[in-house]
C-alpha cells in the first residue's frame, strides 16, 4: 500500500483526526465553562503545562491534516483542470503549512 | 466523465426540492471551508493572548467589539454544525442511523442542535 495520502488511507485519517479533534474540543469547552482562566498568568500556566502544550501541538497538527484532506476533496470535486488543481492545492498546502509553523512557534515559545 | 457529456443536467435550484439530509450535508462542507479560513484567526487570538498581560487584555477587549462578536458567533455556529454533522457521519460509518427515516431525523437533529448549542455558548462565553 502506498504511503501517500489518498483513497482509503485519507478517508481513515480524516476520521481518526476527527475523533481526536472532537475529544480535544470537548475538553477545551469543559475547561472554558467550569475552570476558565481569570488572569493572564493562569492562562499562561495552563497552556505551558507540558501535557496541555503537547496535546495542543497535536491538536493543531490533526487540525491541519483534517483541513488538508477535506479541502482537497472539495477542490477535486469542483476544480477539473489539472493545472488549476495543482495551483489551488499548492496554495492551500502552503497556507496550511505556514499556519502549522506559526502555531508551533506560538506554542513552543511559552515552553521556554 | 468524458464520454458522458450529453447526460441531462437539471440545476434549477428554485425547483429542486432539497431533502434535509442534503441541506445538512452542504452545511457541513460549507462550514468546513469556513473553518479552514478561520484557522489563522484562531492562531492570531492564541498568540496575542499568550504574548503578555497587555495582549491578554486586548483579546478580552476584542470580544466586546460588535464585529468581532459577530464573526465569533458565526465561527461557533460553523464549528457546532461541522462537529455534530461529523458525529452523525461517524455513526453512519458504523451503520448507526443508515435507514432513510432515521437519517432524515438525525439531519434535523444536527441542524437544530447546532443552533441551540450556539445560543447556549453565547450565553456562557460572551
Amino acid at each position: 500500500m502506498s504511503r501517500r495520502l489518498y483513497g482509503l488511507r485519507a478517508w481513515l485519517w480524516q476520521r481518526l483526526s476527527a475523533v481526536f479533534l472532537a475529544l480535544c474540543l470537548l475538553v477545551f469547552v469543559l475547561y472554558m465553562s467550569f475552570n476558565s482562566p481569570s488572569s493572564y498568568q493562569q492562562w499562561l500556566n495552563w497552556v505551558s503545562n507540558p501535557v496541555v502544550n503537547v496535546i495542543a501541538v497535536l491538536f493543531f497538527f490533526a487540525l491541519i491534516l483534517h483541513a488538508w484532506i477535506g479541502l482537497r476533496d472539495v477542490v477535486i470535486d469542483y476544480v477539473h483542470s489539472d493545472a488549476m488543481r495543482l495551483g489551488v492545492l499548492s496554495l492551500i498546502g502552503l497556507f496550511l503549512l505556514a499556519n502549522l509553523a506559526w502555531v508551533a512557534r506560538v506554542l513552543f515559545k511559552v515552553m521556554v | 466523465m468524458a464520454n458522458n457529456k450529453n447526460r441531462p443536467i437539471f440545476l434549477d435550484l428554485k425547483r429542486i426540492h432539497m431533502p434535509v439530509n442534503a441541506v445538512m450535508s452542504i452545511g457541513h462542507r460549507l462550514a468546513g471551508v469556513m473553518l479552514f479560513l478561520a484557522i489563522p484567526i484562531v492562531i492570531y487570538i492564541l498568540e496575542l493572548s499568550l504574548q503578555d498581560p497587555e495582549g491578554y487584555q486586548q483579546v478580552k477587549a476584542l470580544f466586546d467589539g460588535l464585529l468581532f462578536r459577530a464573526v465569533f458567533i458565526l465561527i461557533l455556529w460553523f464549528l457546532a454544525h461541522h462537529f455534530l454533522a461529523g458525529i452523525r457521519y461517524l455513526l453512519i460509518d458504523v451503520e448507526v442511523g443508515v435507514e432513510p427515516a432515521a437519517a432524515r431525523k438525525s439531519a434535523w437533529w444536527v441542524i437544530i442542535s447546532a443552533v441551540v448549542a450556539v445560543l447556549i455558548f453565547t450565553q456562557v462565553l460572551l
